[in-house]
């Protein structure tokens, strides 16, 4: 694999071989020795133009476990704010000899241009665009999902007949769109829950069902229940009156969660609106898989990073991990 | 040019057995012994080994697999490898004396790979080398304690070791 830039990418057998690198990689966390010499001489840039906290430590701890140079680079108090070009930056990057780029950028299908611009040759993460694509975030639900269901035995396993229900803002969510195309490609049906102001135009072209109540999907009794947060920051319309009104409807509130069955899976990718779309009680229940999700992410991360830039350079195209 | 068997299954067996002798002689028994194998292979004669000393001494023969891949020298040399998995006994390997097994014993990279992945987990008592076949052409100075069979070979030569586990046959093969 030459970039990370959409789970669209990945087939079936690179995405369940990319979670079982994460398996190898979570055993790592445990060890006295947080630390792998597999990227030695390595250097990651996190280019983040977006603000952030777990995705980029996330980043930042799993490309230092796996002994890489990390050079963290945000748009504000740098050049960036100077107005100076994603162009000029990535090349910047690449004189400065950068093997890999990780990229959060506001705008969808940033990565994309820089992985094929030619203006810098290393390989290219996407870590969120716009409203487009979060693929690290959807590999390491798909590693949550796995590891809840099957534990030890994970490797080698897909999520096949798993039922996953996503509620919240779809339209805005890099995080369902990644979730969407990763789920559906390791054999999972997903169900989307949103109000119908907040569901994109195109769903009828998804591969998955779509509803605009939270209670009959919760009677339908789904293995996981993945909430979004409601982004204030891209709230630019009237999407719903209130968020009182929101959290009514669409919020994961005592009530409904007490109907889930015991079973069932709770996630939220973070930050979390507390008693807007999860309540306290939801978040802090054994079956909210929130923090083990942050854990998660360093494994899956690491799990990109190396198979990005562990092997020879010179495999371009979208090699599988085995090639 | 066609395969030349080496070791039928029997002399593989043969072989584990007076190595795992060996290795209770050397130690002084069994007490605080770690095996671990080097997948894939290995990681199948190290079980093999524990099970046999398990029926010299019951109870004896803790085994685990120890993978290298990360450690590897030549990682950025060839595409990008699947890592194997690593499984440290209970007891971990702190103060123990670890027995690393691996099929074929070559240039000894894999083994210099192993002693670093090793030292990452912990800092045993003495660290060992069981192989079923040495075949000589080292690169680095290392040697093993423990030989099934010394088996000089042309560097354009290939052995093949092949184990039922894996495998659907048994034997060792030079071509």
């Amino acid at each position: 694999m030459r970039h990370l830039l959409s789970t669209r990418d990945l087939s079936r057998d690179q995405a369940v071989a990319i979670l079982d690198i994460a398996e190898d990689m979570a055993d790592v966390a445990g060890r006295e020795v947080k630390k792998l010499p597999a990227l030695r001489g390595k250097t990651v840039v996190n280019l983040f133009f977006e603000d952030s906290t777990r995705t980029r430590v996330s980043f930042e701890v799993a490309a230092k476990r796996l002994s890489a140079d990390v050079i963290n680079f945000s748009a504000k108090g740098s050049s960036v704010s100077k107005g100076e070009s994603l162009k000029d930056t990535a090349q910047t990057l690449a004189a400065m000899g950068a093997d890999a780029v990780v990229i959060r950028h506001g705008a969808s299908g940033a990565p994309r241009v820089l992985a094929s611009s030619g203006w810098i040759d290393a390989g290219v993460v996407n870590a969120g665009d716009g409203t487009h694509e979060h693929p690290t975030q959807a590999l390491l639900d798909a590693f949550t999902i796995r590891k809840r269901l099957h534990g030890e035995a994970s490797r080698g396993k897909d999520l096949d007949g798993v039922t996953v229900t996503i509620v919240g803002d779809i339209l805005h969510s890099r995080v369902a769109r990644s979730n969407v195309w990763l789920l559906t490609t390791l054999g999972a049906s997903v169900s989307l829950v949103a109000p119908a102001t907040l569901l994109p135009v195109a769903i009828a072209e998804w591969p998955v069902s779509w509803g605009y109540n939270l209670d009959a999907a919760i009677d339908s009794k789904p293995e996981v229940v993945m909430m979004l947060r409601i982004q204030a920051e891209r709230m630019n319309a009237a999407f719903f009156p209130s968020a009182r009104e929101y959290s009514r409807q669409w919020g994961l509130d005592d009530e409904r969660l007490a109907r889930l069955p015991a079973s069932s899976m709770v996630m939220h990718p973070g930050p979390m609106n507390r008693g807007l779309e999860i309540s306290s009680n939801a978040a802090d229940s054994s079956r909210s898989t929130v923090l083990d999700q942050v854990a998660n992410g360093v494994s899956v991360r690491m799990a990109v990073l190396y198979d990005l830039l562990s092997g020879t350079s010179d495999l371009s195209g979208t090699s599988g991990v085995n090639a | 040019m066609t395969a030349r068997p080496v070791l039928q299954a029997a002399d593989i067996t043969r072989a584990l057995t007076r190595i795992s002798h060996e290795i209770l002689e050397s130690n002084r028994g069994s007490s605080d012994l770690v095996l671990l194998g080097i997948p894939t292979r290995g990681v199948v004669l190290a079980q093999r080994i524990g099970a046999i000393l398990d029926g010299i001494e019951p109870g004896t023969g803790s085994v685990g697999s120890l993978d290298v891949t990360m450690y590897r020298d030549d990682l950025a040399k060839n595409p990008t490898r699947a890592p194997g998995r690593t499984l440290i006994p209970a007891g971990g390997v702190d103060g123990k004396t670890v027995v690393l097994v691996d099929d074929v014993l070559y240039s000894g990279r894999t083994i210099r790979a192993a002693l670093d992945a090793l030292g990452d987990l912990g800092r045993p008592r003495a660290v060992r080398l069981a192989v079923l076949v040495d075949r000589g052409h080292r690169e680095l100075p290392i040697r093993a304690d423990f030989v099934g069979k010394n088996l000089p070979s042309g560097q354009s030569e290939r052995i093949n070791v092949r184990l039922s586990e894996i495998d659907d046959t048994e034997g060792v093969t030079i071509e």
